[in-house]
Parts: structure tokens; C-alpha cells; sequence
């Protein structure tokens, strides 16, 4: 099994400055297929990174080339997170792309929204940016009547139009929360939904976790796909 | 109000639905989700259970019982036990 490598790349998304990088954790021994894997978004990047990790072992295993970068203002990223929009993601996940020379994409959950124009690939169980931000205000409003200062959804949704809002930790910004609202995920990729894995999605529990068996099973049918569309 | 040809779905196939979203959400075996009764403590008596769980469960129902869940419905007593969530999914399934 290879190890993986932690390696800087040049993001030139607009904004970033012209001497930015950011950092992707890859399994690159220079092979055919290389697959850009986008990271699931805000409160869901936590809960599976180690997951989305170990499918990329799996594929490594099956002669696959994968390479997760870091958004700018996530992570070890040198960005300021509130001043990011979708727009500069996006721009971010092309540049990735062109650097790491990908074939295909994977992405998880509401990072379909980020998929590259014109790179084929699949979406596991893709969510849209409403649906993102439908979580994170709901889990707000939840924690604010528990602690006996009850918060509306419509005013959450009010205070990150205007000014940008925090969300389960994440400080989003006026643009990007009013880019998530009508964020959909990119039509041209292939979903794979969580059903066909096996089992629930580990989005749902409170704390990060693993579960090899619908590691396997994604690595299985990405593999599969991989070699009829080379 | 029901035609006859769109009935609500029954209370146990509501059950069964919400036992297995609770188990996907705890990340819990089936059989230990089976054992839960009315009175069995959820919010505030689960660790499992934060405000970001409590909220993907929420929706989890939403989708798969085909209800919507406003803010206002959301209290500590329909929270609070198995018993009382299922009670709210129940009422709530009548009315969509």
C-alpha cells in the first residue's frame, strides 16, 4: 500500500492572490486514472474525512491515482474562510484539476456542487447548498432553544444574507450563503447513492466514523466504472 | 383528510421507519434500537444525540416519512423520550 503524500498546489482561484497554494493529501504513483476526490463541505468534511481517506486507500490498492485538496479557508489553508464564495471554490477545484492532471472526479455529498465543468465522474450521495445550510441552521436553532434563547430559522436565513452567519462552527460568509441557497449539484456527473453502499450514511451520527464495509463498496463500483470508461 | 386511496401510513410501519433512522443516526444495532420503549431517554440523555445529530435526524424524518418539521414543533417534550417522538411522527404523518 502506498503512503499517502501531503503535497502543495497552486491555486490561482480568484481572490487568492497570485502566489497561493493549498495542500491535497494524494496516492500518486503517476497512473492512468487519476481521480480528483472534493471533500464533503463544512460540518460533513469532518465526519467523513476519515471515510472519503480510506475509499482513496482502497482505490490506491485498485491502481487508482487520488488527490483530495483542501478548499481555500479550510483546513491548514493560509484563507480567510469567511471571504470565500462558491465562485472562488469552484475556481479552486478546476485549478486542482489542471495541476493534478485529474480524469474523473469524485465528489461527496454537497461538494457535487464544486465539480469541475467538463471532468466526468460521480457524485456519492449528492446533496445540494440549501440542503447543506438546511442542517447547520436547524442544528443552530436547536442548541438556541436548549440553551433559552430561541433563534427562527428565517432570521438565521435574514443575518447570512446580509452579513454572513457562523453554522455549526463554520463562519460563512453574505456571498457564499447566498451562493449555497440555490447551489445545486453539477448535472453531468453520475450519482452514486448512499443505498448502494450498504449502509447509513455516516453524515448522520454525531461524531466522525468508519465503516470498511462501504469503503469496499464504493471503491468497488468506482473501480468497476473506472475500467469501463477509462 | 384521507380519499381512501391515500391513507396514512400505518403507526407500525411509522415505527419501524423511525427505529431505523434512530439506529442510522446513533450509529446503534437494530436489535439494541428494537429494545427502546416510550419512555426510553433521547435528547439530553444520549450522548450520541447533539444539536447536529438531533438536526440530521430531523431531516432524515422529514425525507423518509415525507412530513415537514417547522421550528415551532421542535420542544424538549417531543425530543425528549422515544415515546414522544413517535407520537409527533404520528401526528404528523396524519396531517401530511
Amino acid at each position: 500500500m502506498t503512503p499517502f503524500t501531503l503535497v502543495n498546489w497552486p491555486c490561482r482561484a480568484v481572490g487568492c492572490g497570485n502566489d497561493h497554494s493549498e495542500m491535497a493529501l494524494t496516492f500518486d504513483r503517476g497512473r492512468t486514472i487519476r481521480l480528483l476526490v472534493i471533500p464533503a463541505l463544512f460540518d460533513e468534511a469532518n465526519k467523513l474525512r476519515r471515510q472519503t481517506i480510506n475509499v482513496m486507500r482502497r482505490l490506491d490498492l485498485a491502481g487508482v491515482d487520488t488527490f483530495a485538496p483542501d478548499l481555500p479557508g479550510c483546513n491548514e489553508s493560509a484563507a480567510s474562510l469567511p471571504q470565500q464564495t462558491l465562485a472562488i471554490w469552484r475556481d479552486a477545484t478546476a485549478d486542482a484539476s489542471r495541476h493534478f492532471k485529474a480524469t474523473h472526479t469524485l465528489t461527496v455529498r454537497a461538494s457535487a456542487i464544486l465539480a469541475p465543468d467538463g471532468l466526468p465522474g460521480w457524485a456519492w450521495a449528492p446533496t445540494g447548498g440549501r440542503q447543506a445550510l438546511r442542517g447547520m441552521i436547524r442544528a443552530r436553532t436547536i442548541a438556541a432553544k436548549e440553551a433559552g434563547r430561541p433563534e427562527k430559522t428565517e432570521d438565521i436565513q435574514t443575518l447570512g444574507r446580509s452579513e454572513g452567519v457562523e453554522l455549526a462552527g463554520w463562519r460563512i460568509g453574505a456571498t457564499m450563503f447566498r451562493d449555497l441557497e440555490t447551489a445545486n449539484p453539477a448535472d453531468h456527473l453520475i450519482e452514486i447513492p448512499q443505498s448502494d453502499l450498504g449502509g447509513p450514511g455516516l453524515w448522520l451520527r454525531a461524531e466522525p466514523d468508519e465503516d470498511a464495509s462501504q469503503a469496499e463498496s464504493l471503491a468497488a463500483i468506482l473501480s468497476i466504472a473506472l475500467e469501463l470508461n477509462p | 383528510m384521507s380519499n381512501g386511496h391515500d391513507l396514512a401510513p400505518s403507526r407500525a410501519a411509522i415505527d419501524a421507519k423511525l427505529r431505523k433512522i434512530l439506529s442510522d443516526v446513533l450509529g446503534l444495532a437494530a436489535d439494541d434500537v428494537a429494545a427502546f420503549d416510550a419512555d426510553t431517554g433521547l435528547f439530553g440523555h444520549l450522548p450520541e444525540l447533539d444539536s447536529m445529530a438531533v438536526a440530521g435526524l430531523l431531516t432524515e424524518m422529514e425525507d423518509q416519512l415525507d412530513i415537514i418539521i417547522e421550528d415551532d414543533d421542535v420542544d424538549g417534550e417531543m425530543l425528549e423520550t422515544y415515546g414522544g417522538l413517535l407520537a409527533f411522527a404520528e401526528a404528523k404523518a396524519v396531517e401530511a
